[in-house]
């Protein structure tokens, strides 16, 4: 729902202060979640995230999020799908190019930036999205990566 | 302008200079400092290439560059590959435009090795307008790739020899890099650094999106410069003709991106008479052309007359833009010294030759 959408990025401060303590508790209990099987739980963690970020983030589980680089505004609301920055269509009032009844969400990664430590993240570059990471755990995914040995 | 190391025959490459990308007289031109001019080609809606030919000639002995657009608007045209084939082959320097909208990684990779090896030099790295805006509205967007990415991926292609993937390329695309810019939308205080980002992944020069507004243009290059991304990329400023009132409102709405202060629209229909507003338009835009030269960090503008392809000449030379020079166009040279005679200042255009 944009709403909700928009009211998360208002509070991308507090929204990424949960997604840190979410990271710290994953990594804690990642001994025992290694001891059930990664493989196991990727449906049941990737039905969690479609419920909590959909109603968040209107996420479109891509797979590799990237929220804390963009002030909590998921890009894959944008119709293009940009992950590197808005296309040069943005309406005078901010909105979508291609859906006037949206603010862009690039407009909201800026401002959601803006209220984030860290915030400057947004000028990293992204690598292109890895088409086979769609509908998978994102949140699995960087604990994989975090605590490779 | 003409280099003392000018090709035989005028589809075959220039030698690539130390420091320099391509084999191109667009890179070499703007690596000299000289105020370069391209120029929006409209491909045509035909299978014909004497169509693409007559498009091309109206700018010729105007511009150093020419822009070959890639389904613009997400209309459906000739591609830009196609457009730049048929250029490079009579020794024109084509920018071509490839745009994420239609094609994903694999297809545009081959796309760039394709063009690299017909002669292409120059790259234009868009993100591409969405299929909503155009003739074809039910067609899928793609958008595997942003301007960004792409970017990357080309500039690896021709650094490290290899695709996105990894798998080695055994001859590198030597192509001069570029995207665009639009400083006149929202989020305007992400733009500078929007571009930054994109010299970081990899862009060497940058075409605006049309300019209306030059005092939003000289706020915007002036953080540029702040940021010394002037000394990093080549800035040419996108401008044009309108044809009328009507036309500018109709731009304004309907055009994603456009800017259009109300001013500049006035103008426009305060001209009364026939003629009167099309030759307002010129007028304004060879005010902004004068205009924007004058901003430091400006390298030269690109000029988009789309169905007033004819005005380019009469802009271009009312406006003084090419310091006497001209540009190459096929035929230029033919009367003049053999290949690798040193330029020399005084050079006759060839209608004064012949």
């Amino acid at each position: 729902m944009r709403a909700v959408r928009y009211w998360s990025v208002s509070h991308a401060g507090a929204m990424q202060r949960a997604y840190q303590a979410l990271e710290r508790l994953l990594i804690m209990i990642d001994p025992l979640l290694r001891k059930l099987g990664y493989q196991r739980l990727e449906a049941p963690f990737a039905a969690v995230e479609r419920v909590l970020k959909g109603w968040f983030f209107d996420c479109r589980m891509c797979g590799h999020c990237v929220l804390q680089s963009t002030g909590m505004s998921c890009p894959m609301n944008c119709p293009k799908q940009l992950r590197n920055g808005p296309c040069g269509g943005v309406r005078a009032d901010g909105s979508c190019e291609l859906d006037p009844a949206m603010r862009c969400v690039w407009v909201e990664a800026v401002r959601g930036s803006a209220r984030l430590p860290g915030g400057e993240r947004i000028q990293v570059i992204q690598a292109p999205l890895d088409h086979s990471l769609v509908g998978r755990s994102a949140w699995l995914r960087e604990l994989r990566l975090r605590t490779a040995p | 302008m003409r280099f003392d190391d000018e090709p035989i025959r005028p589809g075959d490459p220039l030698p690539i200079l130390p420091g320099h990308h391509s084999a191109g007289r667009f890179e070499r031109l703007l690596r000299a400092g000289v105020f370069t001019i391209t120029a929006e080609l409209s491909p045509p809606d035909s299978a014909n290439a004497e169509d693409v030919y007559a498009r091309a000639r109206i700018f010729d002995g105007y511009v150093d560059g020419i822009n070959a657009t890639d389904g613009s608007g997400a209309n459906c045209h000739m591609s830009s590959s196609g457009v730049c084939a048929l250029l490079t082959r009579a020794g024109y320097a084509p920018v071509m435009q490839i745009s994420c909208r239609d094609r994903n990684r694999i297809a545009i990779q081959g796309d760039v090795l394709g063009a690299a090896a017909m002669g292409v030099n120059n790259l234009l790295c868009l993100t591409g307008d969405g299929v909503a805006v155009g003739d074809h509205p039910g067609a899928k967007p793609v958008f595997d790739l942003d301007a960004i990415a792409l970017l990357g991926i080309v500039r690896t292609m021709r650094e490290r020899a290899c695709f996105e993937s990894g798998r080695a390329l055994t001859t590198p695309p030597r192509v001069f890099l570029g995207s665009a810019a639009n400083p006149f939308v929202p989020p305007q205080n992400f733009q500078v650094a929007r571009l930054a980002k994109k010299a970081r992944a990899g862009a060497e020069f940058v075409q605006t999106q049309y300019c209306f507004d030059v005092p939003l243009l000289e706020r915007f290059m002036q953080q540029v410069r702040d940021e010394g991304l002037d000394k990093r990329l080549f800035i040419l400023v996108g401008i044009g003709p309108l044809a009328s009132a009507r036309a500018a409102e109709w731009m304004r709405t309907h055009v994603p991106g456009v800017r259009i202060p109300d001013a500049v629209i006035d103008r426009l229909r305060r001209a009364r008479g026939k003629g009167a507003a099309k030759a307002e338009g010129k007028r304004i835009c060879i005010d902004i052309l004068e205009r924007v030269r004058e901003i430091p960090g400006v390298c030269g503008v690109h000029l988009m007359a789309y169905r007033q392809e004819e005005a380019v000449a009469e802009i271009i030379d009312r406006s003084r833009a090419l310091d006497g020079r001209i540009p190459w166009y096929p035929g230029r040279d033919r009367h003049s010294r053999p290949a690798g005679e040193v330029d020399s200042p005084t050079e006759l255009p060839e209608e004064m030759l012949a």
